[in-house]
């Protein structure tokens, strides 16, 4: 009997070994197959996905639309390959190199998962352009960070939240308590403070590092959401991804408001919710992506860090749905212009 | 001879015959899908390039700790689904105590490779005693203990973990560059190298062979895997087996993410640290039917097709989760192909043995021909 397993085992390895070698090698045009993606063009970018990849109505898709815009403007073709999740280092690095190793002049990696994945890559392929989106810890030639000031954002719609709050009581849901999600809620709770310093501003976090399901659970969001409203909160922002459509439920149930994030939400989310959404803190990704394809268009060598902020319009916040008061809007655009001019300094932590 | 031949041939039969299978219902997944059939397998089967190669080696290694670290289990009829549990806790706990550096040098890895081995014994301990003392499933008690490591080790995480200015990930401190198990260069002109680890992992698989094979322990554990009853006959203690086998099934699970942390950057244990290796090695561990040269060869396909999917999407335009699909239905059909053979080689024996039984009794010209015939 134990030999049968190990003949029968040994030769499952014949027959894997038979496999790889049957076929030969045919790496000389594997770039001829296309994948998704738009038509010919003269730079061909590639766009690694984080997890969740184009069509999560998000960060991913952000960058998608940036894509999408630069491909209609320039000549460019494109293809594009999304993370898995839990994948290997080994993984994101092979993503890369792969669109490194077929001729591919621009990759953009989304999500700062692929920091270190960039770091191992790009010395090794000088004349590729490399871009990542939310790290700054790359330095070569080669390598533009495009990072964002998510803290100035948060902090007008956290303005906004205490200009509109009726009970003096706002709430704030992270997705996953990452450094990250951290500048979303400084901001938040620095806005909030700034127009009325009584405010008292919940916060709480869904999931905590390396758990990452607290961006995609939006029956997590609901309940942490529901718990803010019943304590007498009355507008919740939320940054957490997929998770904040049961934070717009829980505010429809309880009569209350809610903030999105990322992108115009109002324009995104469920219908059936949308009246609820009071702004969104826009985190423009997208153009990001499509402001750095522009450079290479225009021939340009992009490199270092571009911090997206208030003043380059990488960060703002949306008007949708009309629920905010010309007052209110006045008043926004005064913190703005202050942030603008440096006369108010946001914390990026909390 | 010819006996022999046909056993041979049963044995090549299984395992083709479920790769056969699953080879033609992922053609048909892609089909219904209406994706290049051709161009995915003419992807999925090309030979890889010498960096894939590496990679290859690299994430089988990893695979196979994991694979052994559930079969020393299903040798005793335990089921350790709780591998993934045991592998996190312990790497976390590796991680956090290399990254103190303490010791120098080597001393520090070798302090954090005993540190992963104890906490993966400790974390699959629980479960042998639970089960031991108490009777309860170790399916059960693995798998809550899985969700307890996630909670455990993210709670810790946020507690140790260091942060580089302008980066998001957060992680434990580095290992430090002398505790680092250096890589193995195989070809000078690429930039991936074979984990050092890998020289550790065959030593693990060689000492699992020997331990069940050779040991009076190993003798213990089959045994009790067979029957426990006729083992308590025989003077085990199915209860010391119950929790000796757990907790070494778990000290192998601890060694699963050392090849990693020690082999490759950012060498630490953060937010992006690679998961789902448990749930990949009870696949392995049955597709390699318990043995370590099964485990290792199951552990390479499935390194083999996890890599070659990786650039699917970009080159091919197709999902690499048809591979993942293509992993599950190996592991189908290599259980239905194994017990399909198997029936077929038993009726093949009884028929052998039946013919040549009556050979030799019409050769020895039987003196009572009569009881012969009663017999037919």
């Amino acid at each position: 009997m134990r030999r049968t397993k190990f003949t029968a085992a040994l030769a499952v390895s014949i027959l894997a070994l038979a496999g790889c070698g049957s076929s030969g090698s045919d790496d000389g045009d594997s770039g001829s197959g296309n994948g998704g993606g738009g038509g010919e063009g003269d730079i061909k970018v590639g766009l690694a996905y984080d997890v969740g990849g184009r069509g999560d109505q998000s960060f991913n898709d952000s960058a998608a639309a940036g894509l999408d815009r630069a491909a209609d403007e320039f000549s460019i073709s494109s293809d594009e390959s999304e993370a898995e999740d839990g994948e290997a280092e080994a993984a994101r690095e092979e993503r890369l190199r792969t669109f490194a190793e077929n001729d591919y002049d621009v990759v953009i990696a989304v999500g700062f998962a692929y920091a270190t994945a960039i770091g191992a890559v790009a010395p090794d392929y000088p004349e590729v352009e490399f871009a990542v989106i939310d790290d700054s810890t790359n330095e070569f030639d080669n390598v533009t960070n495009l990072v964002f000031a998510e803290e100035q954002g948060s902090f007008l719609v956290g303005a906004a939240a205490a200009l509109t709050s009726e009970s003096n009581h706002v709430g704030f849901v992270g997705g996953v308590q990452t450094p990250l999600i951290e500048k979303f809620e400084a901001g938040y709770t620095a806005g909030a403070q700034a127009v009325n310093p009584d405010v008292q501003v919940d916060v709480t976090y869904l999931t905590q590092p390396p758990d990452f399901t607290g961006f995609a659970d939006p029956a997590r969001g609901k309940t942490a959401a529901q718990g803010m409203f019943d304590a007498g909160a009355d507008v919740v922002y939320h940054a957490a991804g997929g998770s904040g459509g049961g934070v717009f439920e829980a505010a429809q149930e309880a009569g209350g408001r809610a903030i999105g994030v990322d992108s115009d939400q109002y324009n995104t989310a469920d219908e059936a919710v949308r009246d609820v959404i009071l702004t969104s803190m826009l985190k423009n990704v997208d153009v990001a992506v499509y402001e750095f394809l522009s450079d290479i268009d225009a021939g340009e060598d992009p490199s270092g860090t571009v911090t997206y902020d208030l003043e380059a319009d990488g960060v703002g916040y949306s008007t949708s749905g009309d629920f905010l008061t010309p007052e209110v809007i006045e008043q926004l655009e005064g913190f703005k212009e202050q942030i603008i001019a440096g006369e108010i300094e946001v914390p990026t932590a909390p | 001879m010819n006996v022999r031949l046909t056993k041979v041939a049963l044995a090549i039969g299984a395992p083709l015959l479920a790769l056969a299978l699953a080879f033609a219902i992922t053609s048909l997944v892609l089909l219904a899908a209406g994706d290049p059939v051709g161009e995915v397998w003419a992807q999925i089967i090309s030979w890889p390039e010498a960096r894939n190669q590496v990679n290859i080696l690299n994430n089988a290694t990893v695979l196979f700790l994991s694979g052994l670290a559930v079969s020393i289990g299903f040798r005793m009829n335990l089921f350790n689904i709780g591998v993934d549990g045991q592998y996190r806790v312990a790497v976390f706990a590796a991680a956090a105590v290399a990254g103190e550096g303490w010791l120098p040098g080597y001393l520090n890895t070798a302090l954090a490779i005993v540190c992963a081995m104890l906490a993966g014994a400790a974390w699959a301990g629980i479960a042998g005693v639970l089960k031991a003392t108490r009777g309860v499933s170790e399916v059960i008690a693995t798998i809550m203990l899985n969700f307890i490591a996630t909670a455990l080790v993210a709670y810790l995480l946020a507690k140790v973990a260091v942060r580089e200015e302008g980066s998001n990930v957060i992680g434990t401190a580095p290992v430090p560059e002398g505790s680092r198990i250096p890589g193995i260069q195989m070809w000078s002109d690429i930039p991936t190298e074979i984990y050092g680890f890998i020289v550790f992992a065959v030593l693990v698989g060689v000492a699992y062979w020997f331990t069940l094979n050779k040991t009076r322990f190993g003798f213990e554990l089959r045994a009790t895997g067979r029957s426990a009853s006729a083992a308590v006959a025989s003077g085990i203690s199915v209860r010391r087996m119950t929790i000796t086998t757990m907790m070494l099934s778990g000290a192998v699970a601890g060694l699963v993410g050392l090849p990693i942390l020690f082999g490759t950057s950012p060498y630490n244990y953060g937010s992006t640290f690679q998961s789902g290796l448990g749930f990949a090695g009870i696949a392995i561990a049955l597709l390699g039917r318990n043995h370590p040269v099964g485990i290792a060869l199951g552990a390479l396909l499935f390194a083999f097709l996890d890599e070659q999917s990786n650039p699917l999407q970009i080159l091919v335009g197709v999902s690499p989760d048809i591979v993942a699909i293509t992993q599950g239905v190996i592991v189908l059909t290599v259980v239905v192909s194994y017990e399909l053979v198997r029936r077929y080689g038993a009726r093949l024996e009884q028929r052998r043995v039946a013919a040549q039984l009556a050979r030799e009794s019409a050769a020895a010209k039987d003196p009572r021909p009569t009881t012969k015939e009663a017999a037919r």
